[in-house]
């Protein structure tokens, strides 16, 4: 459809403040499409390495612990978490709770902050048992 | 599908989204998110319980029927779910109609031949010849 210059146009996301639901929108859509093509072939990988034995799994392993493949994980790890607790708060939003302005300015900014606290978890764990 | 100039105003309205389509699409989403959040806890989980990442740990593990039946259904929900997000992506980005249905066709092959590959993979660590 072709829009005409008369034609009244809705405000967008230029004319609004920036706050921290934009950011955990938005992001939700990024972390989602990073986990989705990243992850997912990650994922693929993993698995055909470790179909492949134990030399083809020992590839996977020594390119996953160099420092790009560790940023990779560290950074899919975040990814997958902030659309975990950004798709939660979005099924709670679909039942139409949570639109009061500091409600969810304050679920918001929980999703950024448990996201970045469940990656460090995550990989604290992973380190200190020594896998 | 295009609306002509002949379509009624109730015709224009309903069913027809951006997508082109009702909410059956977007109810699936939310289906298949539900299901990888259990999913992906037992992932987590599993992962976590697991006494260390070795190839045989990890080989025991998935091909345990524990291991193996989750993962195949993580497998499948999570392309399934990716697919329907990106589609929705490329129907708010993409305007022009042919190649909104193109992309659509390449992400739907792409999923499926990465779900196809990822099962198959899993497959073979299930039934497969125990490789060294």
């Amino acid at each position: 459809m072709t829009s005409t210059a008369e034609r009244p146009l809705s405000p967008h996301v230029t004319i609004y403040k920036w706050g921290p639901h934009m950011t955990v929108s938005i992001l939700h859509r990024i972390t989602g499409g990073a986990i989705t093509v990243a992850g997912l072939a990650v994922l693929a990988w993993w698995l055909i390495s470790l179909a492949g034995g134990a030399a083809t799994f020992g590839e996977f392993v020594k390119l996953a612990q160099t420092p790009v493949g560790m940023i990779i994980l560290v950074g899919l790890t975040w990814a997958f978490f902030q659309h975990l607790f950004s798709g939660l708060r979005h099924l709670v939003l679909d039942t139409g709770a949570g639109y009061e302005l500091k409600v969810n300015r304050f679920w918001a900014i929980m999703t950024l902050a448990g996201s970045l606290f469940a990656t460090a978890a995550t990989w604290y764990f992973l380190a200190g048992v020594g896998k | 599908m295009s609306q002509g100039e002949s379509a009624t105003p109730l015709g224009k309205v309903r069913g027809l989204g951006s997508a082109h389509e009702g909410g059956g699409h977007w109810l699936e989403e939310r289906f298949t998110s539900v299901a990888l959040i259990l999913l992906s806890f037992w992932l987590l989980f599993s992962l976590f319980m697991l006494p260390n990442f070795e190839f045989g740990t990890l080989k025991e593990w998935l091909g345990s029927a524990w291991g193996a039946i989750p993962m195949a259904l993580f497998v499948i929900t999570a392309f399934k779910h990716g697919l329907d997000g990106l589609k929705v992506a490329v129907d708010d980005y993409v305007h022009d109609e042919g190649n909104r249905i193109a992309l659509h066709y390449l992400l739907t092959m792409a999923a499926i031949g990465g779900a196809a590959a990822a099962l198959f993979a899993l497959a073979r660590i299930v039934f497969g010849p125990a490789a060294a």
